[in-house]
């Protein structure tokens, strides 16, 4: 496969987002920490974002639900955060060197997510294959399917972004671009979009 | 049997044949999960039925959704086992993927208080 070929984009990834009056960056230096105090680390930092853009919100009821709605920004915000951060962990090329960042921004109906990580070609490609498999199969038909997969213990299942997807409504975008230098390396940008 | 840290507590009573949950569970994937599975499939062994208490479990990350539905398989491989999860509507990730579980075993019963 050629490196160009690579370049891809996937669902709703908009190149430029539109502009918002709050948003918080945080990146996560290439360490040579244990991974384990880093995981603990990405942990903090999505309750962080939580608590952080749940203060925007009022604590009014929520129909159906005993949580209000800044109790569920605040739950919301830290699972999806942690599952992308998690997920940038696991395709990331620790050798490669270059920061894992996320970004979020607030507008009035909806929040976005977005993470970039690096990762090596063999690690990009599988996590295209299972995009496509996922845009192109019936949503809960495939989560039950995976769902099933991971309970037999039979391989990766990919049931983070399944659960951000089924049980969120998170929907979701993919950049995949060859970083020019160094043409083994693939920048992976995930954009989340979430109604709130 | 027991497990605890700073993050989370996991313990079994076996006079109600009930594993209490609390705390912050985000464990590394499966292989991390591996102690508290092991203490599931023990309790499991010891009675005839079984609920899970996750009413203090705060979060639990998608590895921890990944352990919780190898259990129910390995419950429903048994075949004589009733399995009750007991959570909380009051914690968000509950009330969004508790409900998944009986796709993987229908007989499984949910209560939320």
């Amino acid at each position: 496969m050629t490196s160009t070929s690579m370049d891809q984009t996937f669902g709703s990834f908009f190149d430029e987002i539109p502009a918002s009056d709050e948003y918080l960056t945080l990146n996560f230096s290439p360490s040579t920490a244990p991974r384990k105090r880093r995981w603990n680390h990405y942990g903090m930092s999505a309750d962080f974002l939580g608590d952080y853009f749940a203060a925007f919100f009022p604590g009014d009821a929520v129909p159906d639900s005993k949580i209000n709605r800044q109790d569920t920004v605040k739950a919301t915000v830290s699972y999806i955060a942690n599952e992308l951060l998690e997920n940038a962990v696991k395709f990331s090329d620790e050798k490669v060197n270059l920061p894992i960042s996320i970004t979020l921004y607030l507008y009035e109906r909806e929040l976005i997510f977005q993470v970039t990580n690096y990762a090596n070609l063999t690690t990009a490609e599988k996590y295209q294959g299972f995009i496509q498999e996922l845009l192109n199969s019936d949503l809960d038909e495939f989560f039950t399917r995976q769902l099933e997969k991971t309970a037999q213990g039979s391989g990766e299942s990919n049931m983070g972004l399944l659960t951000m997807i089924n049980d969120y409504s998170a929907r979701f975008g993919w950049k995949f671009q060859v970083v020019t230098k160094q043409p083994e390396v693939l920048r992976i940008s995930v954009m989340v979009h979430l109604d709130v | 049997m027991e497990i605890k840290t700073d993050d989370y507590s996991i313990w079994y009573d076996p006079e109600s044949a009930t594993v209490f949950f609390r705390g912050f569970l985000r464990l590394d994937g499966m292989e991390e999960y591996q102690p508290v599975m092991n203490m599931l499939l023990e309790a499991i062994e010891q009675s005839s039925s079984l609920t899970l208490n996750l009413q203090d479990l705060e979060f639990l990350n998608s590895s921890g959704i990944s352990m919780l539905s190898m259990f129910v398989v390995k419950v429903r491989e048994k075949g004589n086992v009733q399995l009750v999860l007991h959570g909380s509507d009051k914690i968000l990730w509950q009330t969004r993927s508790l409900k998944n579980l009986q796709r993987l075993m229908p007989g499984l019963k949910l209560e939320f208080s």
